[in-house]
């Protein structure tokens, strides 16, 4: 197998706060192959976003390493950091509305990067961001070039800023949850542009969300994270079909189906996720986990394969493939 | 309105690149100003023109006495009349709009200079930096601004450059409170951490992300320091320490009326309606201004 795009290993990122350390992210490990697209899952607040973010390095990192095409970026000066940002590696914000300057043109912030980075000339920046603009189906490109971010709705708004993570064909892209801010009949618009734009540039992909459903059809594997760690990854088909962490069940299960008889109750998972400063001994879902048992409790389990390939999950007693727990222990 | 006087078109054109009207309320812009806004920039208009071209206009000299016309009301020949030695009193307050518009504008541009530089580095990078800015700031401030200028004066001399170089850096200290506040909202706004994510260092996100978005407050309040910058001038020029005589002022020309102001008030009070007029414009504009910015940036 070829070295992987991006080999994440044991990732750790503190926040210090008046009670203590908060370790948002917990020794996150993983790769990414080239081309290939990444979902990671999991409640607010669980690391989603800070882990997207520190990929990058755009917040102090406590620990681990980043390794992109062969080179670690947490050990990276920032000087050099500044050249991968944007152009290797780019991210799509959440909220559209507050990820553009409300001052500056729409022309001349995609255009900023190309002659930032690629040292365009003004002229052939504005020619490729018109071109970019076209791409990511912005109608009339030429007129909205000159246009405010305030002139724009939302989801224009969020193909702007994909435009613009594109706009120096970077080789990964973070998309930390890009719908969540917009109307539910554009998401779906959104997620297919992004789709399609990564085959069209063999792009690898990282798509965030906070939405099982979201992530489902779009995404070659799937990590489920909570509480700052990797709980569950496996291959999309393969989780929908066989999850084996408890928590990744109840997600499942959470998700409204339209099958189901009116009226029937969603069925959500009690409990709030865990305080992070003092997280809870042994598993960190234990307290709301259904079955949960006295080992849970007490040993931390870590995440190890499980039979399907490229399938693992960090439980002592796993769901099986149908409902309830497998009995065995491992 | 195409004959705005240099700063307000300056304002307005920055304003209208910053943040357009929104297309179904476009040309409304205008209106929402008011009246009392376009009175203001017309007086301010005629006055800053008037003092701009003064060299081409052919006004009698303004240190040139009739002795036959001293303190003599408006009439054929003297529009405004003249003063007490006779000087005509048009002339003296357009060649004193000179000296007060150059001192106000010249030191605001200082002082905004300055203290945007200032406030951006402490709003942005903060830490010790920050800490030192503001209590050099504060001190700055705290220290009677009238007494510096009289003292520096007093060793340096009445030269205009004294005078503007003096008032720009006491202006800089609040140049750099209202940047520094605008600067510490907008750093933590997501569009920063988009710019450094697409690999933008400091000194781009200061100059391309932020500055652009401080622009419109500081140069509102800049007219506002403007209107402050004229009356230190004026004050300053009424004590005898501005330009030396027989140079004009505004100032100094209401001091000059004062011996006669029994006989022949009209000597200093035009020269103080007309200073008047100016500084209230300029509050007013500036005033204007300002909701309008602030409005649009609620909308935001």
């Amino acid at each position: 197998m070829a070295t992987p795009l991006l080999q994440v290993s044991d990732l750790r990122v503190q926040f210090r706060t008046e009670r203590g350390h908060l370790g948002a992210v917990d020794g996150v490990s993983f790769e990414l192959e080239a081309g290939r697209t990444l979902g990671i899952v999991g409640e607010s607040g669980c690391g989603k976003t800070v882990l997207s973010r520190s990929l990058l390095k755009l917040n102090p990192i406590a620990g681990g390493s980043v390794i992109f095409d062969g080179r670690d970026l947490v050990a990276m000066e920032e000087e050099e950091l500044n050249d991968v940002r944007g152009r290797d590696i780019s991210i799509v914000f959440q909220d559209p509305m507050t990820s553009l300057n409300p001052v500056l043109t729409i022309g001349y912030q995609i255009a900023e990067s190309l002659t930032h980075h690629l040292k365009m000339s003004r002229a052939a920046a504005r020619t490729r961001a018109r071109e970019l603009l076209a791409a990511v189906g912005i109608p009339s490109p030429d007129g909205r070039l000159n246009e405010y971010p305030h002139q724009l709705s939302g989801g224009m708004r969020q193909r702007v800023t994909i435009a613009m993570a594109l706009s120096c064909e970077p080789r990964l892209l973070i998309a930390d949850e890009p719908t969540t801010a917009l109307d539910v009949t554009v998401q779906a618009q959104i997620l297919d542009l992004l789709k399609q734009q990564q085959r069209q540039r063999g792009m690898a992909m990282i798509l965030i969300s906070h939405d099982l459903g979201v992530v489902a059809g779009r995404t070659d594997e799937i990590a489920v994270m909570y509480a700052g760690r990797f709980v569950e990854r496996a291959p999309t088909p393969v989780l929908f079909d066989r999850p084996r962490m408890p928590y990744t069940e109840a997600l499942l299960r959470a998700i409204p189906r339209l099958d189901q008889p009116s009226h029937s109750r969603l069925l959500a998972i009690g409990g709030r996720p865990p305080d992070l400063v003092e997280p809870p001994p042994g598993c960190r879902f234990s307290p709301r986990c259904e079955y949960a048992r006295d080992r849970c409790r007490v040993d931390e389990p870590y995440l190890e394969p499980a039979l399907d390939a490229g399938h693992s999950f960090a439980c002592w007693y796993p769901v099986s493939a149908a409902a309830g727990p497998a009995s065995v222990s491992r | 309105m195409a004959a705005q006087s240099p700063d307000i078109s300056v304002q307005a054109a920055v304003l209208a690149a910053a943040r357009p009207a929104e297309a179904p309320r476009a040309g409304a812009t205008w209106k929402r100003l008011g009246l009392s806004f376009w009175l203001s920039a017309v007086w301010l208009a005629l006055v800053s023109l008037s003092a701009l071209f003064f060299p081409l206009l052919h006004f009698p000299n303004p240190n040139l006495p009739d002795l036959a016309n001293q303190a003599a009301g408006p009439g054929p020949g003297h529009v405004l009349g003249t003063d007490t030695l006779g000087r005509d009193m048009l002339s003296r307050l357009v060649a004193g709009a000179r000296i007060s518009l150059t001192v106000g504008y010249a030191s605001t541009l200082l002082g905004l200079m300055g203290g945007a530089i200032l406030g951006l580095a402490a709003g942005y990078f903060r830490g010790r930096l920050e800490g030192f800015i503001v209590a050099a700031m504060d001190a700055v401030l705290a220290f009677p601004a009238l007494v510096l200028v009289l003292a520096v004066t007093a060793f340096v001399g009445h030269d205009i450059r004294i005078i503007i170089l003096i008032l720009g850096a006491i202006g800089i200290p609040a140049f750099a409170r209202v940047t520094r506040a605008n600067t510490l909202s907008l750093s933590q706004r997501e569009f920063v951490l988009a710019a450094r994510a697409m690999g933008a260092g400091d000194l781009r996100i200061l100059g391309l992300e932020i500055l652009p978005n401080v622009m419109p407050s500081i140069l509102t309040f800049g007219l506002l320091v403007v209107a402050v910058a004229m009356i230190a001038e004026g004050t300053l020029a009424f004590l005898g320490l501005s330009v030396p005589p027989p140079a004009a002022s505004w100032g100094a020309m209401v001091a000059e009326g004062r011996s006669s102001l029994d006989t022949s008030p009209q000597v200093s009070l035009i020269p103080a309606a007309v200073f008047f007029l100016t500084i209230f414009s300029l509050n007013l504009a500036a005033d204007r201004l300002r909701r309008l910015v602030e409005v649009r940036e609620s909308r935001i």
